[in-house]
């Protein structure tokens, strides 16, 4: 159902990677769904495609893609039909922004972090460089960089600063939505900690809706409005935080939830045995069917997703 | 899921007071300062004892164990392991000592040589070590393999590190720093690397192997939330000092350093409503350990900060119960 107030909708997403040994199926028919200042936190381990879907978003794609398809909805309108040249004057950081994975250690070093902060702006909305630096000066406030560092190269900040500087740079152009790529796992507790309170007084003060990308689970719920967990390049259940975190539906949500080791509880953490099937030759039924405890007959058929009030499930259990 | 600490335990590794400090150097000549990475660090450790080491990036926690490990000398204390004081070893004695401690590095993914299958890469030990034959080798290879689970044994010992998932690389890892036998195990971030899902699985794979074999461990993390699993003791590591040392539950319940008060506070457990809140933490970054605040390193971010003491006097161990140490003014009796 259309909806005029959403934000983002994704249909059936795909991106396929060519490789010499076959294609990797890294986004295999991803459906997402955000309104306006709200978070979604994409939850999944390592090489389940977080990144990938990522790229698919904003289109930054490598040249060994085999396909990419579905639908992007952007305030009600499917831009995957836009040209390259549409996508950059409309989309990409226009609308949509990224924070990549590691993006504090990919700052360009000969550059003073106040210019590149600004030249989002100046690229993109076309503001003088005068114009772009009041921009990034302001941004610079809001994720808590004193102003004095606007001249300041990136070898002489902290890892914690580099990465506000990465983030004031997704946001300088006033995106609806930022993506954030693991935005704190390479950071340290407390420096982590600090930079979750500015992503949600960013949320707060600017309105901007994220979709955080993380395999960080306990950290996640620090942002998160809502929760879906990605497994072997899908989207397994969505749902809102306060339902999924007390309650998650689907057995590997279930197994993930109950693998995280709590400081302020005794439960005994479990572990999920086995691993992840290859994103090259996926099994036709169900991808956690090899790793399931509630495997039965009906598994070997791919499920489809059922709803459960607000809440999705890719699982035969939830017919 | 923790040792009992209640008996008598006979001391295995007693360090006091020890310093490790690099040179810093201009263009490779003159000294002009030193990174205090370890800055006066004492603890005793007992024959099958389980301590943690927390603390954030930089703070010295590799610098420590690479001392521990015989790998760096330290610049000042002394470090001595059943009795015997390391400094005063001979080559051979320090040989000797370096096969009594196993050593699992922060980065399974670059800890093992890529071109090595695991056989090798289990064997290198056994031949360093002095094992000639290669029936005795292979037979503990098999042994060691079972025990960390690499099954079926025959399966893994031709894989080269790329063929394994990084739990699996952990366990080759695991099972080299076990296959001399070591009566102590230093593992560094073990699992920080690691998927949520198989975490626990390696935690709890040394866990037990570290109660078979009466092992004593010194795990190494920054996430608190992993180490009462695993850790009868925590240590807890700011800017190159133990802060705050005490049995592991007593520092979860009852914190005394307000350093180690931000680590918990900091410390999520996955739950919804944490998206209302701000959390209460510290600002501002670790300081530069070539060049720390004076007094109580903490106290350029620390809110209860005495003036005139906490920046001027660096705060000794405090002990306001039975072996819960603390290095802060507040608890000055
Ligand atoms: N350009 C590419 N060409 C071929 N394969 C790729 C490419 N990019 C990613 N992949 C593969 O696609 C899969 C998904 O990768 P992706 O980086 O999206 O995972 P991720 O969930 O972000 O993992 P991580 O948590 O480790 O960052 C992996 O198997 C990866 O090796
Ligand atoms: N060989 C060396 N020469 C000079 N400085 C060093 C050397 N090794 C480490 N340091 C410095 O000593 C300090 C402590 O480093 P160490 O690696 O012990 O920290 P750590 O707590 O293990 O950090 P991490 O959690 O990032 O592994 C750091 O400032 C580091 O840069
Ligand atoms: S569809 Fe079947 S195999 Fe897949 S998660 Fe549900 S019960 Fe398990
Ligand atoms: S000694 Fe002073 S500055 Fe240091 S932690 Fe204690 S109160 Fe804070
Ligand atoms: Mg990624
Ligand atoms: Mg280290």
């Amino acid at each position: 159902m259309m909806n005029a107030t959403q934000l983002l909708e994704v249909k059936n997403l795909k991106l396929h990677f060519r490789t010499q040994k076959g294609v990797v199926q890294a986004v295999d028919g991803v459906d997402l769904d955000l309104d306006f200042h709200r978070a979604v936190v994409i939850l999944g381990e390592s090489g389940c495609g977080k990144t990938s879907l990522s790229k698919a978003m904003l289109r930054l794609l490598p040249r060994n893609v085999a396909a990419y398809s579905g639908e992007l909805l952007l305030k009600g309108r499917d831009v995957m039909p836009f040209t390259d040249e549409e996508y950059r004057q409309n989309v990409r950081w226009v609308s949509m922004s990224l924070v990549p994975q590691a993006a504090m250690n990919a700052l360009n070093p000969v550059i003073s972090v106040g210019e590149q902060v600004s030249e989002p702006a100046m690229l993109h909305l076309g503001l003088s460089k005068a114009e772009a630096l009041g921009v990034a000066y302001k941004m610079f406030q809001h994720v808590g960089i004193p102003a004095d560092f606007i001249n300041r190269y990136p070898f002489e900040l902290s890892g914690g600063m580099r990465q506000r500087v990465a983030l004031a740079m997704a946001l300088v152009t006033s995106p609806s939505l930022i993506i954030l790529d693991e935005p704190t796992s390479a950071l340290d507790l407390l420096t982590q900690a600090n930079i979750m309170n500015v992503l949600k007084r960013i949320k707060l003060e600017l309105g901007t809706s994220y979709i955080l990308i993380t395999h960080d689970i306990a950290t996640s719920s620090e942002l998160a409005d809502e929760v879906a967990i990605m497994y072997a390049g899908q989207i397994v259940e969505t749902g809102d935080a306060k339902d999924f975190f007390p309650a998650p539906l689907h057995p590997y949500s279930q197994m993930l939830m109950a693998s995280v080791p709590r400081l302020r509880s005794e439960s005994d953490p479990m572990f999920i045995t086995g691993q992840p099937p290859s994103l090259m030759d996926p099994p036709t039924g169900c991808r956690f069917a090899a790793r399931c405890p509630f495997r039965f007959e009906k598994c070997d058929e791919e499920p489809p997703v059922f709803q459960k009030g607000n809440r999705k499930v890719k699982c035969w259990l939830h017919q | 899921m923790s040792t009992r600490i209640d008996e008598p335990v006979e001391t295995l590794l007693s360090i006091q007071n020890l310093h490790v400090w690099y040179e810093l150097r201009r263009l490779g000549f003159n000294v002009i300062g030193h990174v205090k990475a370890v800055n006066g660090v004492s603890f005793e450790l007992g024959k099958g004892e389980t301590v943690a080491v927390v603390g954030e990036s930089g703070c010295g926690k590799s610098s420590l164990m690479k001392t521990i490990l015989g790998l760096n000398i330290p610049t000042d204390g002394e470090l001595s392991f059943e009795g015997k004081n390391l400094a005063k070893l001979n080559d051979a004695g320090l040989r000797d000592y370096r096969f009594e401690i196993g050593y699992v590095q922060q980065d399974p993914y670059g800890a093992l040589p890529p071109f090595m299958n695991v056989e090798q890469i289990l064997e290198e030990p056994l031949i360093i070590s002095g094992v000639t034959n290669k029936t005795e080798r292979l037979e503990r290879i098999r042994k060691i393999m079972a025990e960390v689970k690499l099954h079926p044994v025959n399966d893994f010992l031709h894989k080269y590190p790329h063929m394994l998932s990084g739990g699996q690389q952990q366990r080759v890892v695991i099972a080299r720093a076990m296959v001399l036998e070591p009566k102590m195990i230093v593992a560094d971030e073990p699992v920080s690397m690691l998927d949520a899902s198989v975490r626990v699985e390696i935690l709890k794979l040394m866990h037990t192997l570290q109660e078979q074999h009466h092992l004593s461990v010194i795990y190494i993390t920054h996430d608190l939330s992993t180490v009462k699993y695993f850790s009868a003791r925590i240590f807890v590591m700011y800017a190159g000092s133990l802060v705050e040392k005490a049995e592991t539950r007593r520092l979860l319940e009852y914190p005394l350093h307000p350093y180690t008060h931000a680590l918990l506070a900091a410390t999520s457990d996955p739950n919804a409503a944490n998206a209302e809140t701000y959390k209460s933490v510290p600002p501002g970054e670790p300081p530069s350990l070539a060049d720390p605040p004076k007094g109580c390193r903490f106290h350029p971010r620390c809110s209860k900060a005495l003036a005139g003491l906490c920046d001027v006097k660096e705060p000794p161990d405090f002990e306001p119960e039975p072996g819960h140490f603390v290095a802060c003014w507040l608890y000055e009796s």
